[in-house]
């Protein structure tokens, strides 16, 4: 499970890396071509060489934000407050943005994790990690995602993704994960 | 000194962890002021070469571990008498202050069988009494051992050995203090290693770690598990398909039975006391709330409706009422509810907050964990007089669970960065911690009577 996270977020990072690879050939194709092209012209011949170039495309609003939200949805992960299961306002954008792409998809669904840090009992913690899942659901729903495209899932405590008992560890640890 | 002993302690219990067939060690981390000097003194081996097995050092390692007991140093005794007959010098004993001994013999049968016999010693009124105190039954006088104050014998095979043991200790136990002993138990609990493919176990082991035993692992968390009144099955939470489910599971035939799969949360069983009813949480009409099904008809019943968190259901040994965990009063705190007439009330007031309530088989008192300046503990408190303490000072403690016979808890805390199970006495005076291997070990459940 752990490996398969892993793996899951390597794969975010190599596409990542590969998408801004890709936006930036353009212009470095266009170094190499050049350059390319200055050898090729003494082997063949060729006179005149000329190059061409492209303008950069000009982005509708519309397509603006669907980039930024693009990029926000590479985010799964918001996190909580001791004993809260409050959304914090750093977290409203990240969410718009999965509302969004849910809402523009009513066929995708999500499964809305809910977990905490060890303070508690298990069986408490269970709770408060449903809460905080039900408290992402209904900012989504508010959104304009169908209750039928969310499923909520707590797991308290039993999955943290830093251990140890530091504050740094339990801030980690009291979050909501999208899944899709 | 003590420090370094049980970092050594914890050292040897993690490299031998992988050989030893017991994982966890016991290591007593508080004193005993209280504890009653004993003399366990080793049984006599009448057979010939070496003695099959040293019955006495698990008798001695359970009544230590009871924290009611202090059995002295063997190399103290004035001899090692195997029987009454033997002691001679009942004032030798004496002097050294043990209000019983124990002695013993083991001699060979035909077939891989033993007989083992013990008496169970007051060496100052054998002093007294030399021995053979004399008394008047139906107007005769004969001779009477009142001085001893058990005595018996059995046939044991060598695969019977330890639990034959932890048989002694009850009889020990129970002579010397008028309560029943709980050495014949065992524990559930949850063992988690992230290094492990399947990183979620539920075990079981002997009260004392012994005998441990993987009944499932899963690679996605188990939770909470609750002995059937019999002591023969477990209901437990099981993530295995994504979302918490509670399972039934007989601990000998591994039969699994699937109890319920509602929406949301299906959480923290607790069977009844009488084995047909199994309280639990349930989310599936909104907020966590107590429900109780019954198991063979597999009916739910609603017990609490609140808008905010009800959730630990525990029966009173009665049956006839639930203690629970709620938010419903702002901080968490323990709650009780009369399942006829569905009333409510709040029973904690100490600390912040209170969760994890336990009520004692006795119905005297309920064991909690107890939330202090940002600190959990476990605490008792008493019923009805309300008179609150808190037991523990380690940290992060939960998952309190309490012997059959009321004389001791187990639970869950946090030493060295890891979840690992500690004892402490129902008075709190005895405290002891049981080391783990590599991982975690958490939600302890003490099982009944065996």
């Amino acid at each position: 499970m752990q490996l398969n996270k892993f793996l899951k977020t390597l794969a975010v990072l190599v596409s990542v890396a590969t998408l801004a690879a890709c936006s930036s050939s353009p212009d470095e194709d266009m170094d190499s071509s050049s350059s390319g092209r200055t050898g090729s012209e003494q082997t063949d011949g060729t006179r005149g060489g000329v190059t061409t170039g492209a303008a950069d495309r000009m982005q509708s609003p519309e397509e603006q934000r669907q980039q930024r939200y693009a990029e926000l949805r590479q985010e799964h992960i918001i996190y909580f407050d001791f004993d809260e299961s409050t959304v914090r306002g750093e977290f409203a954008e990240l969410l718009t943005a999965h509302a969004d792409y849910l809402a523009r998809n009513p066929s995708v669904t999500v499964v809305i994790e809910g977990h905490t840090d060890e303070r508690g009992t298990p069986e408490y913690n269970i709770a408060l990690g449903e809460r905080r899942g039900n408290s992402v659901a209904t900012y989504l729903r508010n959104l304009g995602v169908l209750s039928s495209q969310i499923e909520v899932v707590s797991f308290g405590e039993e999955k943290p993704l830093a251990r140890g008992s530091s504050e740094r560890a339990w801030s980690q640890n009291r979050r909501a994960v999208l899944v899709y | 000194m003590k420090r370094v002993l049980i970092g050594i302690l914890v050292i040897w219990a993690s490299i031998s962890a992988a050989y030893a067939q017991s994982t966890l060690e016991i290591v007593i981390t508080e004193g005993q002021d209280s504890a009653r000097p004993v003399a366990i003194v080793p049984f006599q081996w009448l057979g010939e070469g070496e003695a099959p097995y040293n019955f006495a050092e698990i008798v001695i390692a359970d009544l230590r571990r009871s924290g009611r007991f202090n059995p002295i140093d063997t190399a103290q005794m004035p001899g090692q008498p195997g029987k009454d007959l033997d002691v001679g010098d009942y004032a030798a004993w004496g002097r050294l202050g043990v209000e019983a001994m124990l002695v013993g013999e083991v001699s060979p049968l035909s077939g891989n069988r033993f007989q083992v016999t013990y008496e169970l010693i007051d060496p100052l009124r054998g002093q007294i009494t030399g021995g053979t105190a004399q008394a008047l039954v139906d107007g005769a006088l004969i001779n009477s051992n009142d001085h001893v104050i058990d005595g018996r014998s059995s046939v044991v095979s060598p695969s019977q050995f330890r639990q034959y043991s932890h048989r002694i200790s009850d009889v020990v136990y129970e002579a010397l203090t008028g309560e029943r002993g709980a050495f014949l138990t065992r524990i559930a609990y949850i063992y988690v290693d992230f290094d492990e493919e399947n990183p979620y176990h539920l075990m079981v082991s002997d009260y004392d770690g012994y005998n441990e035993r993987v009944l499932l692992r899963s690679p996605e968390p188990l939770m909470s598990p609750s002995w059937s009144p019999e002591g023969n099955r477990l209901a437990y939470v099981s993530f295995e398909n994504g979302r918490p489910e509670i399972f039934i599971q007989d601990i000998y035939t591994t039969e699994r039975v699937k109890l319920t799969s509602f929406r949301g949360i299906n959480g923290s069983p607790s069977w009844s006391p009488d084995g047909t009813k199994m309280a639990m949480v349930l989310s599936k009409d909104g907020a966590p709330d107590i429900y109780v099904m019954d198991i063979a008809s597999r009916r739910v019943e609603q017990i609490t409706d609140h808008w905010r968190i009800d959730t630990e259901p525990y029966w009173t040994p009665d049956g006839k009422s639930l203690t629970f965990t709620s938010e419903r009063g702002g901080r968490a705190q323990i709650y009780r509810v009369d399942l006829d007439s569905k009333r409510i009330r709040r029973v904690t007031f100490d600390g912040e907050a209170n969760l994890g309530g336990v009520v004692t088989p006795d119905g005297k008192g309920m064991v909690v964990v107890n939330r202090n300046n940002g600190q959990f503990h476990i605490g008792r408190q008493e019923y009805p007089s309300g008179n609150f303490q808190v037991l523990t000072e380690t940290s992060l403690d939960e998952s309190p669970s309490v012997a059959p016979n009321g004389s001791m808890i187990i639970y869950s805390t946090t030493y060295n960065g890891k979840q690992v199970l500690a004892l402490v006495s129902m008075d709190g005076r005895f405290r002891a911690r049981l080391p783990s291997r590599d991982g975690e070990v958490k939600a302890p459940a003490w099982s009944p009577f065996l």
